[in-house]
């Protein structure tokens, strides 16, 4: 036992670091302006999730923020899931940070959970930007 | 006080070293310190932090938030007390099992910097009873 645990936990280890925000094309909801207590982006909202017990949460406000003066139209809402678990819910979150990836009209269409990469952000960012 | 994510790191070492021992051993005692040196990390008097701080004077490059590491303490302490609860009671496999438990979150602490505690939190958060007080707007 003494054993199998840190083997056991190699295996969890090794098998979050993989998926570790990882960027997934997802479907299906759309927020509004009033779920989020928040005027949606002009172009693109990314919508992070956070906790006070989380330690990424802070890299991924950072990374995120960056996104959002670096592309115009662009805007960064963090919510604290612990006061909004009606979204929790709805949005089946599961842990923080995760960050929802949303187009002008709030449709959902990208989701990572996890500190996402800078780099993967601006590329779901481009995605989510409307055609022209 | 912002935390020092070195000595923490240092800390979820020792304590791996230590639960790994309590599962060798079935050293109750070995586990009740553990437990004590839990209790003391929620308070933020952690005798692995003072040791790593008496050896390395050093100023860290970067700060943690003091809260995810103090809750981290606090699953460790529940797990190590349900963990002595059944020695006492002569439950060896719930001792062995909340032991490993702990011991998990301990290890991938020390190997991954990831907080099992933290990311179990939420998860709590959303099925506990007060949840359901809220007002849905």
């Amino acid at each position: 036992m003494a054993l199998a645990t840190p083997a056991l936990g190699t295996v969890i280890g090794v098998v979050h670091l993989r998926r570790r925000g990882r960027v997934r094309d997802v479907g299906g909801e759309r927020l509004t302006g009033a779920d989020l207590r928040e005027e949606l982006g002009e172009r693109v909202t990314l919508v992070q999730f956070s906790t006070a017990f989380c330690q990424p949460c802070r890299a991924t406000r950072r990374i995120l923020s960056d996104v959002s003066t670096l592309v115009p139209g662009v805007r960064h809402v963090e919510i604290d899931a612990e006061s909004r678990l009606d979204l929790v819910r709805r949005l089946n979150i599961m842990r923080t940070p995760t960050v929802l990836v949303l187009d002008a009209a709030g449709a959902v269409v990208k989701r990572a959970s996890g500190r996402p990469r800078k780099a993967d952000v601006l590329a779901a960012v481009a995605d989510a930007l409307p055609p022209g | 006080m912002p935390a020092d994510p070195r000595a923490l790191r240092f800390g979820a070492a020792v304590t791996t070293l230590v639960l790994a021992s309590v599962l060798v051993t079935e050293s109750p005692w070995l586990l009740a310190a553990q437990a004590v040196v839990f209790a003391l990390g929620v308070a933020r008097r952690s005798p692995y932090v003072v040791l790593f701080k008496a050896f390395v004077t050093s100023t860290p490059k970067k700060t943690e938030d003091p809260r995810p590491p103090r809750f981290a303490q606090l699953v460790g302490l529940v797990f190590a007390v349900t963990g002595l609860a059944g020695y006492l009671t002569g439950t060896v496999p719930l001792a062995l099992a909340a032991t490993a438990a702990a011991l998990l979150a301990a290890f991938l602490d020390a190997a991954f910097g990831f907080c099992l505690g933290c990311e179990i939190y939420l998860l709590i958060r959303r099925s506990t009873p007060a949840a359901n007080m809220e007002v849905s707007q």
